[in-house]
Parts: C-alpha cells; sequence; structure tokens
C-alpha cells in the first residue's frame, strides 16, 4: 500500500495532478449544476 | 430529421431535452472516471521509460484532447451564431468557453507536474506548451468578450468572432510536434501507423477520454441552460418553468 | 439559406482561410524560431555558430558518458548523421541515460573540432508507452528513433547564406 502511494519515487507528482485534475472536474461540474438549479431562485439579483 | 432538429433548437424543447440528458451523461462520467482511474493507477504496469510517473498520462491526455475538441465544437458554434443568427448556437458557444479554459488549465499544470519529473523543466517555451497557453488565452477571451456588452446578442457575436478566429490555433496545437523540433513527445492516442502504447495502458486511457467527454458535455448542457434562461427570463415558457420549479422546492 | 446568410458564411470562411494562410506563412518564415533546438548536424553544417546560449537535441550515444569530478559528465549527443561532445556540470534529469533523448541549454565552442558547454540538460523522451518486460523483448540496436530531431538549417541555409553578406 504505502508502496503504491510513493508511485515509485514520484507519488508526489501524480498524486498532485490527479487531486488538481479531480478538483478541476468536480468544480466545472457542480458548478454548473448548481448555476441552473440556483438560477430560479437568484432570478432577481441577475436582472 | 429537420423538424427534429428545428424543434430540439426551440429554447424550451432543448432546455427539456438538456433536463433529461445531463443527469446521465454527468453521472456515467462520473463512473466511468473512478473505473478509469482505478484502473490506471492500480491496474496498469508502470512504464519501460518513466516507472508510475506516466500515470500522468490518464489526467493530461483527456484534459488536453478536450480542450482542442471542446474549442473546435466552440468556433463551430461561433460561426453558426455569426452566419445564421441562432440564439442556441450563441448559448452553446458561451456555455462551452468555460469548461474550456478550466480543461485547458488542467491540461497546463497536469503537463507542469509531469514534465518536472520527467524532462527536468515545470515549463519550457516550446510550440506546443506555448499553443497551449494561447488556447488558455483564446478561451479568456470568449469567456470575457461574451459578457462584456450590454446587449447579450452583440455580446456573442463579438466573442463569436473570437471562438472562429482563433480556431487557427487549433491544428498548431495539434501538429506543433510533427511539424517543429519540440520536448514535447509527438501524439500517442491520435497517431497512424505503429501502436504507440499497449492495450493494457490504451484501454484505461480511452475510459477517461469518454469519461472526462462526458463530464465536459454534462457541464455545457447545464451551463447552457443557465443562459438560455437568462436571454428568455420574459418569456412563458420559462415563467411557467419558474412556477412549476418553484412550487416543486421544500 | 438567404442571401444574407450566404455572405455572412462567406465572410467567416474568407476570414479563416486568411489567417490560416497568414499563420502558415510565418510559421515558414519563423521556423527556424520555432524549432526549440538545434541538431548535431546543424551546428556542424553551420558556417558559423552564434555565440548565444542555444538548445541542442539529439541521442545520448551509448557509451558516451563519461562522469568526472562531482557532478561533471561529459557525454556525446547524436543525430542520425552527426555527433558532438558535450560538457556539462549539474544534476541530470531521472530520464537521462544512454540512448535517451535529451535536449542540452548552453554554448557551443569551436576550439579543438568543437564541443557543447551546456548549463542545463533536459530529457526528452517519446511517445510509446510499454511495461518494462515488454519493452526489454522489443529493444532493438538503436533503441531509440531519430526522427523526432529535425535539422532546423535545412530550412533556413537559403536565409542564412542571404543574410551572411549583412553580417560581415
Amino acid at each position: 500500500m504505502s508502496q503504491w502511494l510513493a508511485m515509485g519515487g514520484y507519488g508526489a507528482y501524480v498524486w498532485a495532478s490527479f487531486a488538481l485534475t479531480a478538483a478541476g472536474l468536480v468544480w466545472m461540474s457542480l458548478a454548473a449544476s448548481r448555476a441552473r438549479r440556483n438560477w430560479f431562485r437568484n432570478e432577481d439579483e441577475d436582472q | 430529421m429537420w423538424t427534429w432538429f428545428h424543434r430540439l433548437a426551440s429554447p424550451p424543447s432543448f432546455f427539456r431535452f438538456a433536463d433529461r440528458l445531463a443527469p446521465w451523461v454527468g453521472g456515467l462520467g462520473f463512473v466511468l472516471l473512478a473505473i478509469g482511474w482505478t484502473w490506471g493507477l492500480v491496474y496498469a504496469p508502470p512504464d519501460y521509460q518513466q516507472g508510475d510517473a506516466f500515470r500522468i498520462i490518464y489526467v493530461h491526455v483527456p484534459a488536453a484532447a478536450l480542450s482542442l475538441g471542446l474549442y473546435t465544437g466552440m468556433a463551430i458554434a461561433g460561426a453558426c451564431a455569426l452566419i445564421w443568427r441562432m440564439k442556441l448556437a450563441e448559448v452553446v458557444m458561451l456555455a462551452m468557453a468555460p469548461v474550456g479554459m478550466v480543461l485547458t488549465a488542467v491540461t497546463l499544470l497536469t503537463g507542469m507536474l509531469w514534465g518536472k519529473p520527467m524532462w527536468g523543466a515545470w515549463w519550457v517555451w516550446d510550440a506546443r506548451l506555448t499553443a497551449e497557453l494561447v488556447l488558455l488565452f483564446l478561451f479568456l477571451g470568449v469567456i470575457v468578450l461574451g459578457d462584456a456588452i450590454e446587449d447579450p446578442r452583440r455580446s456573442a457575436r463579438a466573442a463569436a468572432w473570437i471562438a472562429v478566429v482563433g480556431i487557427v490555433n487549433v491544428p498548431i496545437v495539434k501538429f506543433s510536434v510533427n511539424w517543429w523540433n519540440s520536448l514535447h513527445q509527438g501524439a500517442t492516442v491520435l497517431s497512424f501507423g505503429k501502436p504507440a502504447i499497449t492495450v493494457d495502458m490504451a484501454i484505461p486511457l480511452y475510459i477517461c477520454l469518454l469519461a472526462t467527454a462526458l463530464l465536459a458535455a454534462h457541464a455545457v448542457l447545464r451551463r447552457a441552460q443557465v443562459r438560455l434562461l437568462q436571454r428568455e427570463a420574459r418569456t412563458q415558457w420559462v415563467k411557467a418553468l419558474r412556477a412549476q420549479e418553484l412550487g416543486a422546492l421544500p | 439559406m438567404t442571401r444574407v446568410q450566404r455572405y455572412r458564411l462567406i465572410g467567416v470562411v474568407c476570414v479563416v482561410a486568411g489567417l490560416g494562410v497568414a499563420a502558415l506563412l510565418a510559421s515558414q518564415a519563423f521556423r527556424e524560431n520555432l524549432m526549440y533546438f538545434y541538431t548535431p548536424s546543424d551546428l556542424l553544417a553551420a558556417e558559423s555558430v552564434p555565440d548565444r546560449r542555444l538548445r541542442l537535441g539529439g541521442m545520448v550515444e551509448a557509451g558516451s558518458v563519461q562522469r568526472g569530478e562531482g557532478l561533471v559528465v561529459g557525454f556525446v549527443v547524436a543525430d542520425c548523421a552527426q555527433a558532438v561532445a558535450v560538457e556539462y556540470e549539474g544534476i541530470l534529469p531521472d530520464l537521462f541515460r544512454e540512448g535517451q533523448g535529451i535536449v542540452a541549454m548552453g554554448r557551443w565552442q569551436t576550439e579543438a573540432g568543437g564541443r557543447f558547454i551546456a548549463d542545463e540538460v533536459l530529457a526528452k523522451h517519446d511517445e510509446n508507452y510499454m511495461p518494462p518486460d515488454l519493452a526489454e523483448a522489443m529493444m532493438s540496436e538503436t533503441g531509440h528513433a531519430c526522427e523526432p530531431f529535425k535539422s532546423a538549417m535545412e530550412v533556413s541555409a537559403v536565409r542564412r547564406d542571404a543574410g551572411a553578406v549583412n553580417d560581415r
């Protein structure tokens, strides 16, 4: 397990890039969904 | 076929179509992403040259492919908006820009995290890297210009010109490694002839590609919906939808 | 399609085509600058290599790596046709090994047949990915392909000849 986490010494780079991509993709999806859901509630602010 | 197309191009039907499609596309995207990442991180063998560092390919290449794909889609939608003044094309074009910018940023950042351990440098001003950075600014330009003018339709058309003109950069990104000397390696996925990657490494890569494409499609659908609502706020169908939606909320 | 739409279509196509041609011409004119590095063939074929920092790209020739005192290392960088000696002092990237593609940043010194004094070495890996056991089975005598190292001088030779008069 710890050997797997080490990624042959490149753990920091591999995990950082996956974490960064996860953050990007999750934000991309959730922000879009949330915007659609909230629009009806915040309609007044938008105008 | 054409009646179906015209019906989809009308805002209310597109909105309902997106509502039905988006949850499935997004859900499937996340499921496939989990499968692809697990496969790539646990079961795929390490590379003969790069060892485990090569696994960054499973996030870097899908993001890069989609950044180019989204730009191409955005330019086509922009051209449709300019030529036919299609409201839906404007909306889709503007919805694609932020999604493409996120994926371009992910491409650049994961590329840096891959370049440092393998090449020995976070960043080099080589043709491919520079062209991808230009892509980021093109997306940014479309986002900014898309909301820069009071009249949303004029604003969208101004942004469409950037989108259309910037398409020149897409083949430069794609083929820079073939045309010029570059520190960046050539294409692995969309290359002809010899297989550049073995099957046990390629299958998770294709799964990750599909997953990223689905997630991007989901985000584009949702963002297009919001743009559509803003544009059509005063129309009957939005008012009806609003009543229905607020009534359904707890 | 109405007449107005047809005109707009032609307009969009013309703008994109015009820009495409402009980009193509610009990339031809600046081909040498767009090249990230020179190859050994480029350096040896040049009448005079500019005395400034430049990049040299090629493969580390098998059996050529010689470690000196401390971090000093000497090796030979080759493309498909030519080879030049490189001297470097510093930390090498993990991927640096014999048969590996590299890009070295430094100065060209013409004395004694020419040497490249590098102050930075980056590794250039290829686009092939495979498990170690398969790589071992497939390894050819040459190891790596030399095709990713394109000659920048080939194209710019004409330009250089034309510019040589002004230089002197």
